[in-house]
């Protein structure tokens, strides 16, 4: 039996999670299905900045359009430090395409005009 | 050759050169800081002492008077935050009540005005936030309180106006004597100048030893300090002290000038250029305010500080010619501030003894004005923004501080250097959020305006960095 | 002369200003001092934003964006690079800013939305020097958010409020060394979820009891000294732990930023630090509504939007329908209960039912909220749960509250 919070909402649900991976403590289903991808392969969305050039500030933030494998954050992160973008930049405009080889795109998050 | 090097831009250092530069003489002034008014200057409880203090006959006593009418003067000409507020000593008993009789007495040597013995319901009559168990006070009406580092701010400006020399960053190493005069060693190159004035504040001592043989020491003494939200700063209309002690002049309950309260301070040995707090000394100071003041609220505390003093345990300062041309201005502890200005006019006096010429300039430039966006009329304030669009834009939200007021200060005869000289210049950072929203906008201008990298701009002393290094791999550890 | 003049152009403006436009008003000015609209929310990068709301998880920006962008399909005239100076009873807001220069507006009303700030070392006493490198974790946030800067490479934090623990994170991320979060209280004062994504995630350890008796340093922050606290809070002797580091951030708590509320004569509730309101977010000054984390500070951006969009609905019908009547019944904390939003309750102005924003005053297990007034009680809910850091919210019909003006009282009673 393994006990964890759900971060998938402030709720915060403190759920437990047995061998066969049936989940109990949970207020909806988001937390069951991320009691079982914490579990077998969690995953994170990361948000962070790029470089912008042209821009009122020198960076724009940004981030991953969808979870990534936890493992993999700190190679996101060396990736996106690399990016650079030139303003203007709309919410949602994509930085980098599959950031990593893992099929996920970095996106703006911010207009900055 | 310079005429006078003086050491030291305290508010003494800058007193005396302001007074030199009435002259037709060289001067060149030397901080070992960034900025002027950092050391004592900066971490008092900026009260101008009325002068029933100092013993009768005493230097201190005729340099504290006299000093008390040139701040009034002083400020009111430079446009130096002061307000005349008058002090009272209390007494919580019937041999304290015997040390107020004992400070008339002294006062009235010393020539204070005014000076006037209340029973304990006159003074809440006057200060209704007084403790019931306060029996008598000494009411002294030309007590003030004053911005001790615009005031100090406001003499240096003066001297470099009237063409002192001012260079910062310049520690003394060391003194020789050569002929006629003496070679100063600085870490910024040597000076060479017929006198010396030694205003060095807590480091005094070892600059006299540096020229003279040793005569005294300087034993530091810290205070500790409150200062509270401006919700508390009507707590008291005047400043409060209690009976002085052995240790010093005991803790306070004051409203400063820029509309705060200030308490402290305790006196506890340090080392000359510790300013840190402890839990032991704040609680002191918390508890002695409230004997006198009971309603303080402490939770409105904004900020915390210590300053040293440049204490020497004895009841004078040590002021004289130690060796030919050489003037020592030392062991200026309270009223070091008061006494500022009386000290600077003593000291044009002493080296004139020594063989100074004096000759007066035809012209000599003794005006400052700077504009408080905040002060000014709701007209004032839309001719101003209409004029001169920064001073539309406020960067420090809690002091109304506009942009325009902290580029005119980096225009001024001594631009500052660090987010603090801002602090102190234009009061950007001294409010309730001590420069949680303004201290990044403030970075980000001197960045712009000094041509400087934001990882090179430091929060007061040169080496006080604010930022580590850019993000995303950009400008290498700095 | 504006129906409605908005303070602050953050979440709570953003939302009051919408609904406001939606009820109805068609002459409504935002003021906003810093250049662009959002207000903290633009530095608040990190996602976890909108899922009441929107019902998608989105960044503080992106959340910003949303409600630009409704507002944008508006014809609310929005002025930035503008600060509010003074609000004063009759309505007059004084305001100036580099290309609006000085200016005076009249309103019929006004919404106070100017969120809070931080507290400061200075507020919680911290003994030491004074070096750089002492920040408070929302400065922290936007050297490194906006700026791109990182003020420091080895971090201790103080408090475990939401912000501090973000910051944990995002310094991770760039390369800082987070050596430690410590918090004074024996329970954290953010969200579960933030202590598990952002300080377990990292290894971070979270000191709870504990709180930093020095500060050490010159020129920089070199050391911090972190001990334990006895139950008053007080430290013990002897429990001294030393980090060697070069930054301490503080992220102990948020105050509502009340200087023009209170300069306006607004009554300010003590225990929230914000103005009292009524139901529909109206402060003691008739015409003036004020709501966001102004009035209290809240932990979840989609309740300010929806307490707002209440401010906004109201300030439109005091423009167009008159004062609110009705007596009002006062709100009491009863035990357990910190404060409640609204304070007063004017039954007659409210439709079916009173949403009561209220925080607990310390852990509770399995518990009952009640509601009741005298000795009756009028109505009770379940928790499993509650905790200071979260803030909780109960529905009352308006029925209960009716008949007559005598208080009710909130309080929570523990499981046995």
């Amino acid at each position: 039996m393994r006990e964890l919070v759900c971060i998938v909402c402030p709720r915060g649900c403190h759920m437990k999670v047995d061998e066969d991976l049936n989940v109990t403590g949970n207020f909806c289903p988001r937390g069951a299905a991320y009691a079982k991808t914490e579990l077998t392969h969690p995953t994170r969305v990361v948000t962070s900045t790029v470089r912008l050039t042209g821009g009122r500030y020198p960076r724009c933030p940004v981030k991953t359009a969808g979870p990534v494998p936890k493992e993999r954050v700190a190679d996101v992160m060396a990736e996106i430090a690399r990016a650079e973008i030139a303003a203007p930049v709309r919410v949602g405009d994509t930085v980098l395409e599959d950031v990593c080889g893992t099929g996920v795109a970095v996106v703006a998050t911010r207009e900055l005009l | 050759m310079a005429d006078v090097v003086i050491i030291g831009c305290g508010a003494v250092g800058a007193a005396t050169a302001m007074e030199l530069s009435r002259y037709k003489l060289e001067l060149v002034i030397l901080e070992r800081e960034n900025d002027v008014a950092v050391g004592t200057t900066k971490a008092n409880s900026a009260i101008l002492h009325a002068g029933y203090d100092p013993r009768p006959g005493t230097l201190m006593a005729r340099l504290n008077v006299r000093g008390s009418e040139l701040c009034r003067a002083y400020c009111h000409a430079l446009d130096v935050p002061y307000r005349g507020c008058g002090s009272m000593v209390l007494a919580f008993s019937e041999e304290e009540r015997e040390t107020l009789r004992e400070l008339l007495d002294r006062g009235v040597k010393n020539g204070v005005p005014g000076l006037e013995l209340l029973t304990g319901d006159q003074a809440r009559a006057r200060e209704p936030e007084l403790a019931d168990t306060v029996q008598a006070a000494l009411w002294a009406p030309t007590a003030a309180i004053v911005s001790p580092w615009e005031m100090c701010l406001a003499f240096a400006e003066t001297a470099v106006k009237n063409g002192a020399q001012l260079r910062l960053n310049a520690c003394v190493t060391g003194i020789e004597r050569r002929g006629e005069g003496y070679t100063v060693h600085t870490a910024q190159g040597d000076v060479e100048a017929r006198y010396v004035v030694n205003a060095a504040g807590v480091d005094s001592g070892a600059v006299h030893d540096m020229a003279a043989p040793h005569s005294f020491d300087i034993t530091p003494s810290r205070g500790e300090y409150y200062l509270l939200d401006k919700a508390e700063g009507a707590r008291v209309n005047t400043v409060i002290f209690q009976c002085p002690t052995k240790l010093g002049k005991g803790v306070l309950v004051s409203p400063t000038v820029h509309g705060n309260l200030i308490v402290g301070p305790n006196a506890e040995p340090s080392e000359p250029h510790d300013e840190a707090t402890t839990a032991g000394g704040l609680a002191f100071v918390k508890e002695r305010a409230l004997l006198s003041v009971p309603g303080i609220d402490f939770s409105k505390s904004i900020r915390n500080f210590a300053g040293v003093r440049a204490n020497t345990g004895r009841d004078d300062f040590l002021i004289g010619c130690p060796a030919p041309g050489f003037l020592d201005l030392a062991g200026i502890c309270s009223p070091g501030l008061t006494s500022a200005p009386a000290i600077g006019e003593y000291a044009v006096e002493l080296l004139a003894r020594e063989g100074l010429a004096l000759e007066k300039k035809e012209h000599f430039d003794f005006s400052r004005r700077r504009v408080r966006f905040k002060e000014l009329s709701p007209e004032a304030r839309e001719e101003l923004v209409r004029r001169d669009p920064a001073y539309g834009r406020v960067i420090c939200r809690c002091e109304t501080v506009t942009e325009g007021e902290i580029l005119a200060c980096l225009r001024t005869p001594i631009p500052p250097v660090s987010v603090d000289g801002v602090k102190r210049r234009v009061n950007a950072g001294m409010g309730r959020c001590q420069g949680g929203f303004c201290a990044p906008r403030v970075v980000e201008i001197l960045s712009r305006e000094l041509h400087l990298s934001p990882g090179e701009i430091v929060k007061d002393r040169a080496g006080m960095k604010m930022l580590a290094r850019e993000t995303k791999g950009g400008e290498a550890d700095v | 002369m504006y129906e409605l003049i908005v303070v602050g152009g953050g979440p709570a403006g953003l939302a009051a200003a919408c609904a406001a436009w939606d009820a109805g008003l068609r002459s409504i000015l935002i003021v906003e001092r810093d250049r662009e609209l959002g207000g903290i929310l633009n530095q608040c990068i990190h996602n976890g934003f909108g899922l009441t709301w929107f019902k998608e998880e989105l960044t503080g920006p992106e959340y910003a964006h949303r409600f630009v962008e409704l507002l944008s399909r508006t014809g609310v005239e929005v002025r930035t690079d503008t600060m509010v100076l003074d609000v004063t009873a009759d309505l007059s807001v004084h305001m100036t800013g580099p290309e609006t220069g000085y200016r005076v507006e009249r309103a019929k009303s006004v919404i106070l939305a100017m969120g809070c700030r931080e507290r400061t070392r200075g507020a919680i006493g911290i003994p030491g020097t004074r070096p750089a490198g002492v920040y408070t974790a929302g400065a922290a946030q936007r050297y490194v958010n906006i700026e791109g800067w990182l003020p420091g490479k080895r971090v201790v934090i103080l408090g475990s409020g939401d912000i501090g623990l973000i910051m944990a994170r995002r310094m991770t991320l760039e390369g800082a060394k987070v050596l430690a979060c410590v918090e004074v209280m024996p329970y954290s004062g953010g969200l579960t979820r933030n202590i598990v994504q952002c300080l377990e995630d990292f290894g971070i350890p979270l000191y709870l009891s504990h709180t930093v008796t020095q500060i050490r340093g010159r020129d920089r922050v070199s050391e911090v000294v972190v001990s334990r606290v006895d139950e008053n809070r007080r430290p013990i002797p002897g429990t001294e732990m030393v980090f060697s580091c070069d930054t301490l951030l503080l992220s102990v708590g948020l105050i509502p930023e009340n200087e023009l509320s209170e300069r306006a004569g607004v009554t300010i509730d003590p225990r929230t630090k914000g103005p009292a309101v009524y139901e529909n977010m109206e402060t003691s000054v008739p015409g003036i509504f004020s709501c966001g984390n102004v009035t209290h500070v809240h932990d979840l951006v989609d309740f300010v939007s929806a307490e707002s969009r209440r401010a906004g609905e109201a300030a439109a019908n005091f423009v167009l329908k008159g004062p609110a009547a009705g007596e009002a019944v006062e709100l009491l904390n009863g035990p357990g209960v910190s404060y409640t939003v609204p304070q007063r309750v004017r039954p007659g102005n409210v439709e079916k039912a009173l949403n009561v924003f209220f925080r607990v005053n310390r852990i509770f297990g399995k518990s009952q909220i009640v509601v009741s007034r005298g000795d009756r009680e009028l109505c009770r809910f379940k928790r499993d749960r509650l905790a200071p850091g979260e803030m909780e919210s109960v529905t009352v019909p308006v029925k209960l509250l009716e008949g007559g003006p005598e208080p009710v009282a909130i309080a929570v009673k523990e499981a046995e």
